[in-house]
């Protein structure tokens, strides 16, 4: 990117850009090129969603503002900046403000590792996958300060529930990426795309269509929980403690946690994506289909993940909380634990480690 | 010139957060300079190309300990200046230690530029940063070369958490708790049972 900067200043300006110039620049129109449209994604997935969930409940949904009701994620956007924002009394002013752009942070930095194709990345790391790990698990702390810094006993309630909840899930999420990576032998995400194609049968790409089946499904349950998503939306759990840690916040501080969650969300949908169903590959190894860009071929993966996300959303009832532990602690932690333990006795067995 | 700037940036915040951390009157303000103290700690490995240690510094640290440690803190309402009062009485034990450490750190430190031995032992443990990655470095030591030692660490670090939990653990009676397996098992003729009631009369 940076490159062909250079190449346009210098034909516009005669201005010859030193490398460190270069890599700056190139870097900040990256991140531009990839946040800009994660935060137009996350106005247009809220659109999705609230469609979805209104067509399951035989509603119409937003159909008032542009063609669709396309626009009713910006409608609502101008609404909250034109509100005022609300500091309560007893608040801890500067942590009450920091925390929903915290929030909004910790949602767009994961996607510096998400490689959109071959090639297609802001920074190739080699430890992608325990990036994302680290970034999913900082979630969080916008939770938790808003809730304590907002002095109220809702939002403390909220914040406590968000933290022993994130905690718990967070470890069946470790042991399924460590599944993954065992079979990948790397944790570059570029690698784990790679090594996905074919790998069922020569035929499907994904480790989705392998052995590693149910640890996708225990990465969805615990990606929605991690993203504080019905089942699992006891944070917030409006019949209960009425908006939990969000309680004290207005305008666009509230706007921030919306577009954080969703940012978050989305980035969840695009691990599913990467990890078990073959990134930007097609999902079948057919030579016609690789025809089509991979960037579409994610996008969709992602799309679908968002779906199911709404559709459970619209669906199923909220877990109680000691049943939401037990699910994490006593299920997944033993399931995940044990699908490691057979993951690499069998790639030792056979001798598939690819080191 | 960008990685000497980075450092410092770094190392001054690291070490503005760390006095933050010992001297900031209210408790909760205290872990959240050490979870700043924790991410420029990972900067700081980043610039050393230290990427996995960084990354799983991250994870362990601020993903799940200091977690724990804001849930303790906010949940319990600790009364700081009661706790200062014994200041003075701890200040001589505290510096002693601290003098301790900084002896033994200083110790170490001259040992490795003035012993070729330590320094060649150093040296043979880190691979060349191009050649393998250093996840795979680490894995190498870890579980190759020193797996005793790793396996009685985490033998100990077992036996700690069970030692932890037995400890800990009792049973309440009274509480009522959901059995899944009993509720399951329930058949229909244990839960109701169909009466004919007469006209007039009643059970």
């Amino acid at each position: 990117m940076g490159k062909y900067l250079d190449v346009f200043m210098n034909w516009l300006f005669g201005y010859q850009m030193s490398d460190g110039v270069i890599l700056a620049v190139g870097t900040i129109a990256n991140v531009l090129v990839v946040a800009l449209p994660v935060l137009l994604a996350v106005a247009m997935i809220v659109w999705v969603d609230r469609k979805v969930w209104a067509a399951i409940q035989l509603r119409k949904g937003p159909n008032v503002v542009g063609p669709f009701g396309l626009m009713q994620s910006f409608a609502d956007g101008l609404k909250v900046f034109l509100k005022e924002t609300i500091i309560p009394a007893g608040a801890n002013k500067f942590l009450f403000l920091l925390a929903p752009g915290l929030s909004l942070i910790f949602g767009l930095v994961g996607w510096a590792v998400i490689p959109f194709g071959e090639g297609m990345v802001i920074s190739d790391l080699n430890v992608g996958i325990l990036y994302l790990f680290a970034v999913s698990s900082l979630a969080v702390y916008g939770i938790i300060i808003a809730g304590w810094a907002s002095n109220s006993r809702y939002a403390f309630l909220g914040a406590m529930r968000s933290a022993a909840q994130m905690v718990s899930y967070e470890v069946s999420i470790g042991l399924v990426l460590v599944t993954v990576l065992l079979c990948v032998g790397s944790l570059n995400l570029t690698d784990v795309v790679m090594a996905q194609r074919g790998i069922s049968l020569g035929l499907f790409n994904g480790y989705f269509f392998t052995g590693l089946m149910p640890m996708f499904f225990i990465f969805f349950i615990s990606a929605l929980a991690e993203t504080n998503r019905t089942p699992f939306d006891l944070p917030e759990a409006e019949e209960e403690i009425v908006a939990g840690f969000q309680i004290e916040y207005s305008s666009m501080s509230m706007a921030l946690f919306y577009l954080g969650e969703y940012a978050n969300i989305i980035l969840m949908c695009g691990m599913m994506s990467i990890l078990f169903f073959g990134g930007w590959l097609p999902i079948v190894d057919w030579k016609p289909l690789y025809a089509i860009p991979g960037v579409i071929w994610l996008f969709g993966k992602m799309f679908f993940f968002f779906f199911c996300f709404a559709w459970i959303k619209a669906s199923v009832p909220r877990y109680r909380y000691d049943q939401l532990m037990r699910l994490g602690w006593k299920v997944f932690l033993p399931v995940s634990l044990i699908w490691v333990v057979l993951t690499s006795s069998y790639l030792v067995f056979f001798g598939k480690f690819s080191a | 010139m960008i990685t000497a700037i980075c450092f410092y940036i770094f190392a001054t915040i690291l070490i503005g957060s760390g006095i933050m951390v010992v001297f900031s009157k209210n408790p909760v303000h205290s872990v959240l300079f050490l979870i700043l103290a924790f991410f420029n700690a990972a900067g700081l490995f980043v610039l050393l190309g230290a990427e996995f240690v960084a990354m799983i510094l991250v994870i362990v640290y601020v993903g799940a300990v200091a977690v724990m440690f804001l849930f303790v803190v906010m949940m319990l309402d600790i009364n700081f200046t009661e706790l200062r009062k014994g200041v003075q009485d701890y200040l001589p034990i505290g510096l002693l230690i601290g003098i301790i450490l900084m002896v033994e750190m200083v110790v170490i430190v001259g040992g490795w530029s003035m012993t070729d031995g330590i320094a060649v032992t150093i040296n043979s443990a880190t691979p060349k940063v191009l050649e393998v990655t250093n996840t795979d470095a680490i894995g190498r030591i870890l579980y190759t070369d020193n797996i005793f030692l790793f396996q009685l660490a985490g033998l100990i670090l077992l036996v700690a958490m069970i030692g932890a939990i037995v400890l800990t653990h009792r049973k309440r009676s009274g509480v009522k708790k959901q059995d899944i397996g009993k509720q399951v098992r329930r058949r229909r003729h244990e839960a109701y049972e169909a009466v004919d009631v007469k006209p007039g009369q009643g059970i």
